[in-house]
């Protein structure tokens, strides 16, 4: 009795096997590439699908930096027509790599020339976002302790043990994070900065999950440190994804002069596409209001279009740090590396 | 005409083994050394255009510690998995049946969700500490568990102590008690019969358990990252890092064939270790070595080690359950230290698209595409397993070099095995975006070894005479393997099964990079949720793990009901 039933198991995984989704015949396909945190409303989708009768998938491969690898070890048979989600950070390696063809699209009219960090067109901007330390409000507030007014305050000893940091090389808020200390304490002190913060109990988590939720006090993780390297959205998030209706967000942001570094996010036409016209109209449809309008919701971005309206929630609880550090990509991409290395030493080992 | 068949023999005996080896070597050779070669090529093109120098530093400070990490961890589990082998494979008592059914568990377990498992019982916020700071007046979680090699091993024991419950624990209870009775007729101590009789009977199953369990060691990623945090880094992190978030392709091409080398290395001691003959061991009855513990001290270490194995795997899952259904977060404006309050809130809102967003996909239909892929690999994995075994049945020096072959996806990075399939299958009809068997076969070849080492020692345990007698009464070759040998080999091909189904259901280092938006497997649905801010999509990610892990207890429970059939 027994080996009959075995033998049925096996007969219906190799039918199984053998009757897998078939590869159907669509008219047009139009593919993107683009990082896990992407998101976009469904009817927006079949929108944009209906009017050019073209069929979208999405390949979703990782965060914003494996992404980008990705694609440039698969450049020679790239696997999409577009891209979406480079960052300031990544975009010279995209640039260097060639991955991009250039594309003057009508809409950039419409986005402020501070976003468009490519003279040449091979990468649009799309949206953008401050990273920025978070802090646990009610901890604060319960301590009676003054906020950091300047990233070198956080060294001070009121501060010892508060705030999670992450991995620069696994994480992009890390990375953004250690570009904004560059930028705060020039290139030859940022390291001491570091060192300082290393003897005041800095925690360093891989990625920004396991810092903001297990380590980060404000979070519904409830982890024991108070400040967390985050995005300035990210308040505004805790109030929209709160498990029960909240009328005050439990986190903000430390928004002052050179405390946020801003990334900005790309979409480029990969080169080799066979769709050009098509990959085309998607770009123009990112940049145009009706996507320009959704990113925000889906994705806890601003949109780089200038007029479009946002979320109650993001207006009510996202703050706008007022001079955010916007690095030069060539001076991101030259020292990139080095910085990671010589983090890694100072902090890690 | 005798002669012919004699010359035949003689000549051509090689034929049949190769056309067994075929399916097998062809199957790895595709979808195993063609990425692997694709991603060392681009490593040294890469080298060789860009000079980079690789420091000995950055090879070795990984490679020492991936190395004392697993001996360690290996050590802590063989001390704990012997005798709990030993009190399965010997003892009844109760609730063995679910111990049974939660020893296959924590294996199946993606890392992700174990991971939230230990946070949830021993993170700074986890039940424990949460205990004892309102128990002692705290105002710090006492205990530091997290980003320590404590947290490392102590996972690791979680996960490898269930495969050598299994495999010792089966070859245990499969071990014939005469032999035992009869060293102790002849005068034997109980401590000598262990040690003369039991234990090197036992020493394929214990150096497999133990080979096995070193290899997951070596090779862990999930664990280490998520729960060692950024200061320790094994080869496969220091893989995962280098190759996907460096794009320094060179060190990471090294640290690849440095890890593929270990595992050839480990393989090919296995192979020297374990040579000898296999004692035909033909239990006469089911259960026939199984006893109940009588005497008193008996009784306190058969309960003892139930009651330690037990916590070990149950107390993970079940913080991870109780966090799933308990609301830590907060009214925030009032006060208090935690509004702690019990809610279904996660799991009813699993179905509820609630930002209309186009990757939303129904954890019902992940869980559908998961069991899919589950059942495909079970599949392609069993048939190329028997292959290989009966393969390597038909004898040949070559069988050994090959074995050593079979067992190399183990030791490859699921990350550069993934990144591979996606710089290798890139036209059709083998594409990663199209062809659908890709993640059962990326799945499959790490079942594979398993299967092979599972039917293996049960295949060479069946006396030949059995086999002889049945062809003597005029069953012919294929009538013998299905009425005689499958039998036997019942209980083999069942855990087999299981495993392969449960490896496919949890793995994710390779998944994540094959698995289409719109048809992503349970582990990668959870990462999904887990990713995304705010408690709402936290509590969701750990709903879903619990669904998950109760997928696998049912799907378990399941196999081994068909079993005692």
């Amino acid at each position: 009795m027994k080996m009959r039933w075995l033998w049925m198991v096996c007969v219906l995984a190799l039918v199984l096997a053998g009757c897998g989704p078939k590869a159907t015949a669509q008219p047009v396909e139009l593919r993107v590439m683009t990082h896990d945190s992407f998101a976009m409303s469904e009817e927006l989708v079949a929108q944009f699908e209906r009017e050019n009768n073209v069929h979208l998938v999405f390949i979703q491969s990782g965060d914003a930096g494996s992404m980008l690898n990705q694609a440039i070890l698969t450049r020679e048979a790239p696997q999409a027509d577009v891209l979406y989600g480079v960052d300031n950070t990544f975009l010279a390696r995209a640039l260097e790599a060639d991955l991009f063809e250039t594309y003057r699209s009508p809409l950039l009219s419409d986005v402020p020339q501070e976003y468009q960090l490519d003279a040449q067109l091979r990468a649009l901007p799309v949206d953008y976002g401050d990273v920025c330390i978070n802090y646990d409000v009610r901890y604060f507030a319960e301590k009676g302790l003054a906020l950091p007014q300047r990233l070198a305050d956080l060294a001070k000893p009121e501060y010892r043990g508060l705030l999670v940091v992450e991995n620069p090389a696994t994480s992009s808020p890390g990375l953004a994070f250690l570009a904004l200390t560059v930028a705060n304490f020039s290139d030859e002190r940022y390291l001491d900065f570091w060192q300082d913060l290393v003897e005041n109990d800095v925690l360093v988590a891989n990625d920004w999950e396991t810092a903001y939720y297990t380590h980060f006090s404000g979070s519904s993780g409830k982890g024991p440190r108070p400040m967390v390297v985050s995005y300035a959205s990210s308040p505004a998030a805790e109030v929209m994804f709160a498990s029960e209706p909240l009328t005050e967000a439990p986190t903000a942001s430390l928004v002052g002069p050179k405390m946020c570094f801003r990334q900005v996010e790309f979409v480029g036409i990969l080169k080799g596409t066979s769709q050009r016209a098509l990959a085309e109209k998607f770009v123009d449809f990112m940049l145009g209001p009706k996507f320009q309008a959704d990113v925000a919701g889906q994705m806890f971005v601003y949109p780089v279009r200038m007029m479009t309206g946002l979320p109650d929630a993001f207006v009510r609880y996202a703050q706008v740090p007022e001079h955010p550090v916007i690095a030069d990509a060539n001076w991101l991409a030259q020292n990139r590396e080095r910085w990671i290395d010589e983090w890694t030493r100072t902090v890690l080992r | 005409m005798n002669r012919a068949v004699e010359w035949l023999k003689k000549n051509f005996a090689w034929v049949l083994p190769a056309l067994l080896w075929a399916a097998p070597l062809l199957f790895l050779g595709v979808f195993f050394f063609w990425p692997l070669a694709k991603i060392f090529g681009a490593a040294v093109a890469w080298l060789q255009g860009a000079g980079l120098q690789i420091s000995r530093e950055a090879v070795l400070r990984p490679l020492g510690f991936t190395v004392w990490q697993a001996a360690l961890s290996t050590l802590l589990t063989m001390a704990l998995g012997l005798p709990g082998a030993f009190v399965l494979g010997r003892y009844t008592f109760r609730g063995k049946k679910l111990l049974t059914v939660l020893t296959t568990i924590p294996f199946i377990l993606p890392t992700v969700v174990a991971a939230a498992g230990f946070n949830a019982l021993l993170g700074p916020r986890g039940w424990v500490n949460v205990i004892l700071m309102q128990v002692l007046g705290l105002e710090q979680p006492p205990i530091a568990f997290l980003n320590t090699i404590a947290a490392i091993v102590l996972a690791h024991v979680f996960y490898n102590t269930t495969v050598v419950l299994q495999l010792v624990g089966n070859a245990w209870a499969q071990l014939d008690p005469r032999l035992e009775q009869a060293a102790r007729c002849l005068g034997a101590s109980p401590r000598r019969v262990l040690f003369e009789v039991t234990l090197p009977l036992l020493r394929p199953a214990i150096l497999a358990a133990g080979l096995l369990v070193f290899l997951f060691d070596f090779t862990s990623f999930g664990v280490v990252l998520l729960l060692g945090g950024p200061k320790f880094a094994t080869l496969e992190v220091e893989i995962y890092i280098q190759a996907l978030h460096r794009l320094n392709l060179p060190l990471a091409g090294v640290l690849s064939a440095i890890q593929l080398a270990c595992t050839l290395l480990l393989t090919g001691l296995y192979g020297v270790l374990s040579r000898g003959r296999v004692t035909p061991l033909m239990p006469r009855l089911k259960g026939e070595g199984l006893r109940q513990a009588r005497r008193g001290w008996e009784r306190v270490w058969v309960t003892g080690m139930v009651t330690l194995l037990m916590l070990l795997l149950l107390s993970p899952l079940a913080a991870l359950v109780a966090r799933s259904i308990t609301r830590l977060d907060a009214d925030r404006g009032e006060r208090g230290a935690i509004q702690a309050g019990v809610t279904l809130a996660y799991y009813r809102e699993l179905f509820v698209n609630r930002r209309q967003s186009f990757f939303y996909v129904s954890p019902a239909k992940a869980a559908l595409n998961s069991l899919e892929y589950g059942l495909e690999t079970v599949g392609i994995a069993l048939g190329l397993g028997f292959l290989a075994v009966y393969a390597q049945g038909s004898g040949g020096r070559l069988s050994r070099v090959l074995d050593g072959v079979l067992m190399l996806p183990l030791g490859a990075s699921a990350v550069t095995l993934g990144l591979g399939y996606v710089m290798v299958f890139n036209r059709p009809p083998l594409e990663v975006r199209t062809f659908p068997l890709l993640i059962p076969i990326a799945h499959s070849l790490v079942a594979l070894p398993f299967v092979v080492r599972t039917l293996r020692p049960a295949l060479a345990a069946i006396p030949l005479s059995l086999k002889q007698a049945a062809a003597v009464l005029g069953a012919t070759p294929w009538r013998v393997w299905w009425e005689v040998e499958l039998p036997i080999l019942a209980r083999a091909v069942t855990s087999s099964a299981v495993f392969a189904f449960t490896i496919s259901l949890g793995e994710f280092g390779a998944t994540a990079f094959l698995a289409r938006p719109e048809k992503p497997t349970l582990p990668v649905a959870i990462f999904r949720f887990l990713s995304q801010p705010g408690a709402l999509n936290y509590g969701q990610a750990l709903a879903m793990a619990t669904l998950l892990m109760g997928v696998c207890a049912l799907s378990v429970a399941l196999m081994q009901a068909l079993e005692r059939k």
